[in-house]
C-alpha cells in the first residue's frame, strides 16, 4: 500500500510538470490552432537562461522571476517576428516553422551552454516532505508551485479585462474584433504566457532530469499526451490530463512487469494514439464540426 | 459567422503544384542522370560515399513527398520507417546471411505493412493531429529499438555492424563505387515508379484527397483505402532508403534514427519544394552537404543553420527549389 501511495504521489508531482507543458501547448493551440512542437525546446532554453543567471550569482527565486519575464518577452518576440507573418499559411508551413524553431533553439542552446549534463539546483531541497517518506520536498514544491500557478491563471482569465479579451479572441475572433479587441496582440500575449508557463515547467523538472539541450523530449511528449487526453481545446482538461498521465505513467511503470524506464516514451506514444483514435476531442474538449 | 455550433472551413493543408508541374522535362532529367553517372569516375572515394548518401536521402525525401505532396498527409515520423528498413536489412544480413540485394524488397515489404498499419489510426487524424502522432512515433522509436526483448536481434544500444558487399561479376570497382551505382539504379527505379504512380488513377485519387478531402469522397474516392495506401507506399520507399543506408554506412544503431533524422527529411522536402519530385534530389544534397559545412565552422551548428534556412525558405521561396528552377526556365525563355 505504501508503494502505491508513494507512486501516486510521485506521479502527481511529475504530472504537475506535464500539466504545465500541456497548458502551454493548449494556450498556443487555442490562439492559432496549431501545435507548438518547439514548446519543449522553448522551456529548455528558458531553463538554461535561469541556470546562467544563477551562475552569475543570482539566488534561485530572483533568477526564477527574471527568467519568467525573459521567457514572456521571448515568446512575444517569436510570435511577432516569425509566426505572425504566417497567419494564413497552410498547416504544412506552420509545422515547418515549428520544426525550424525546434532545431534552432536546440542547436543554439548546445552551442552556448555545451551538450554536457548540468546540475540544476532545487529551491526546496530533496529531504522527505514534513519528515514523511512518501514524497520529497522537491516533489511537494513542484505540486505547490503548479497549484499556485493554476489559481493565478484561473483568476486572470476569470476576473481581468485582458484575460477576458484573450478568451474572447480565442473563441470567436471575428466577433472579438468587432467589439474592439486587438486579437492579433492577444495571440502574441498567449505566446508570451505559454512561453513563461513552459519555463516554470522546465525549471521545476530540471533538478529531476538534469539540464541538457535534449532534456525536454520526453517531457514534451507526455505534455502532448496530457493535452490530447484532456482535449486540445480545454485548458482545464490539459491540467487534469497532465496529472492523470503522470500518475498513469508511474503506476504502469511500477506494476506491469517489463515496463520500466525503457518504455517511457513508447507508453506516451501509445497513449496519444489510443486517445486520438478513440476520442479525438479528449475528455473535456469540444467537438469541432467541419463546414463543407 | 455567429453559429452556435462551432464550424470550421478547413483550407487545404498543403499547397502543392498540379500534376503536370510535379516533374521536369525529359532533357533536364537526362542531363541530371548523365551527371550522376559520370561524376563518380572523377572524384575521391569519400565524396562517392557522400553522393551515395545524397541518393539515399533523396529516396527518403521522395517518399515523404509522395505522402505529403501527393496525398496531403503529414509525417514527422519518416525516421521511424527508415529505422525499420535499416534494421530489417541489418538483421537479415547479419543473422540470416541473406544477400544484400534481397534485403531491399524485404525491407520494403516490412515497412509497407508497418506503414499501412500505422496509417489506420492516421485515417481518423488530419493536419496537426497526424503531425503529432507521427512526431511521437519518431521520438519514441530509438527507445523501442533499444528494448531488451529484441536485444538478441537488434544488438540493443550497440547496434549491428554490417559487412560491406563487394562488386559482383568480378568487376574491378571499389566497394564504394559499386554501392553508388547500385543505389543510383534503385533511385532511378523508384523515381520512375513514383512518377508513374502519381500519373495513375491512384495518384489522381490521392491528389484529389489532398486538394479537398470532402469533395474527393463525394466523387466516390475510397478515402480510407487511398490514405492508408499512401502511407504504406511512402513507408515502403523509406524502408528501401533505410536498408540502403544501413548497407552503405555498414552500421545500424538506435541513436542514428532520432527525431533529428525525421527533421532532416522533412526539411529536405520543404527545401526541394513540396510535391515537386525532382526537388527531392536538391533537398537531399542540401541535408547532406549543409551540415558538413556548418560543422566545419562550429560543432552543433547544423541544427541552427537548418532552422534558419527553413525559415528563409518558408518566407522567401515557399515552393522551394521548384521556384528557383521555374525562374531559371522563364529567364531562358525570354532570351
Amino acid at each position: 500500500m505504501e508503494l502505491f501511495t508513494n507512486q501516486v504521489l510521485a506521479g502527481i508531482a511529475t504530472g504537475a510538470i506535464y500539466a504545465c507543458m500541456a497548458l502551454a501547448v493548449v494556450m498556443i493551440y487555442q490562439a492559432i490552432d496549431h501545435l507548438n512542437f518547439a514548446q519543449g525546446e522553448m522551456a529548455m532554453f528558458s531553463t538554461f537562461i535561469a541556470w546562467q543567471l544563477m551562475q552569475w550569482g543570482l539566488g534561485f527565486w530572483p533568477a526564477f522571476l527574471l527568467t519568467l519575464a525573459i521567457s514572456f518577452a521571448g515568446g512575444i518576440i517569436i510570435e511577432r517576428a516569425l509566426f505572425k507573418p504566417l497567419t494564413n499559411a497552410p498547416v504544412l508551413v506552420h509545422v515547418a516553422g515549428f520544426i525550424a524553431l525546434f532545431a534552432i533553439l536546440n542547436s543554439v542552446a548546445g552551442l552556448t551552454w555545451d551538450f554536457t549534463i548540468k546540475q540544476f539546483p532545487s529551491p526546496f531541497g530533496s529531504s522527505g516532505f514534513l519528515g514523511s517518506q512518501l514524497i520529497s520536498t522537491h516533489q511537494a514544491g513542484m505540486i505547490g508551485v503548479v497549484l499556485v500557478l493554476l489559481l493565478l491563471l484561473f483568476a486572470f482569465f476569470r476576473f481581468t479585462r485582458v484575460g477576458l479579451a484573450m478568451r474572447a479572441a480565442a473563441s470567436l475572433p471575428e466577433s472579438a474584433r468587432l467589439v474592439g479587441i486587438n486579437t492579433s496582440w492577444m495571440i502574441a500575449l498567449g505566446w508570451g504566457m505559454a512561453s513563461a508557463i513552459g519555463a516554470i515547467g522546465g525549471m521545476l523538472i530540471a533538478p529531476v532530469v538534469f539540464l541538457e539541450p535534449n532534456m525536454m523530449g520526453g517531457v514534451l511528449l507526455y505534455g502532448f499526451a496530457a493535452a490530447v487526453l484532456g482535449g486540445l481545446t480545454s485548458p482545464f482538461g490539459a491540467v487534469v490530463g497532465g496529472f492523470l498521465v503522470g500518475v498513469f505513467e508511474n503506476l504502469v511503470g511500477t506494476y506491469i512487469p517489463g515496463v520500466g524506464n525503457e518504455l517511457k516514451l513508447p507508453i506516451a506514444l501509445a497513449l496519444i494514439i489510443v486517445v486520438l483514435v478513440i476520442k479525438p476531442s479528449g475528455l473535456f474538449g469540444r467537438k469541432i464540426v467541419q463546414r463543407v | 459567422m455567429s453559429t452556435v455550433q462551432e464550424s470550421v472551413t478547413q483550407p487545404a493543408a498543403v499547397v502543392a503544384p498540379s500534376k503536370k508541374s510535379m516533374t521536369i522535362g525529359t532533357t533536364a532529367t537526362l542531363v541530371v542522370l548523365a551527371l550522376l553517372l559520370i561524376t563518380p569516375l572523377f572524384v575521391k572515394n569519400f565524396f562517392i560515399f557522400q553522393m551515395t548518401m545524397v541518393l539515399i536521402y533523396a529516396i527518403a525525401i521522395l517518399s515523404l513527398n509522395l505522402l505529403t505532396g501527393g496525398s496531403g498527409q503529414f509525417s514527422l515520423g519518416q525516421s521511424a520507417f527508415y529505422a525499420v528498413g535499416a534494421y530489417t536489412a541489418g538483421i537479415l544480413m547479419e543473422h540470416f546471411g541473406v544477400n544484400y540485394v534481397l534485403t531491399l524488397p524485404a525491407a520494403a515489404l516490412v515497412c509497407f505493412i508497418f506503414g499501412f498499419l500505422f496509417g489506420f489510426p492516421a485515417l481518423r487524424l488530419s493536419g496537426v493531429y497526424l503531425a503529432l502522432a507521427t512526431f511521437s512515433l519518431a521520438v519514441a522509436m530509438p527507445q523501442l529499438l533499444k528494448l531488451g526483448v529484441f536485444e538478441h536481434w537488434t544488438g540493443g544500444v550497440q547496434g549491428l555492424v554490417i559487412t560491406k558487399p563487394d562488386a559482383p561479376f568480378g568487376l574491378k570497382m571499389s566497394q564504394d563505387m559499386w554501392l553508388y551505382y547500385f543505389t543510383l539504379f534503385i533511385s532511378v527505379v523508384i523515381y520512375i515508379l513514383a512518377v508513374n504512380l502519381l500519373r495513375s488513377r491512384s495518384g489522381r485519387a490521392m491528389m484529389a484527397i489532398r486538394d479537398n478531402q470532402i469533395a474527393a469522397s463525394a466523387m466516390g474516392i475510397d478515402l480510407p483505402l487511398y490514405k492508408t495506401l499512401a502511407f504504406g507506399i511512402s513507408a515502403a520507399f523509406t524502408g528501401i532508403a533505410g536498408a540502403l543506408g544501413a548497407i552503405v554506412v555498414q552500421f545500424v544503431a538506435p541513436d542514428s534514427f532520432t527525431i533529428q533524422l525525421a527533421v532532416a527529411i522533412f526539411l529536405g522536402m520543404v527545401v526541394g519544394g513540396v510535391g515537386w519530385l525532382p526537388g527531392s534530389l536538391v533537398g537531399a544534397a542540401f541535408i547532406v552537404f549543409v551540415p558538413n559545412v556548418a560543422e566545419h565552422i562550429s560543432k552543433g551548428l547544423s541544427g541552427a543553420v537548418f532552422g534558419v534556412l527553413l525559415f528563409a525558405v518558408i518566407f522567401l521561396v515557399p515552393h522551394g527549389a521548384q521556384t528557383i528552377f521555374g525562374l531559371s526556365l522563364r529567364v531562358r525563355k525570354k532570351q
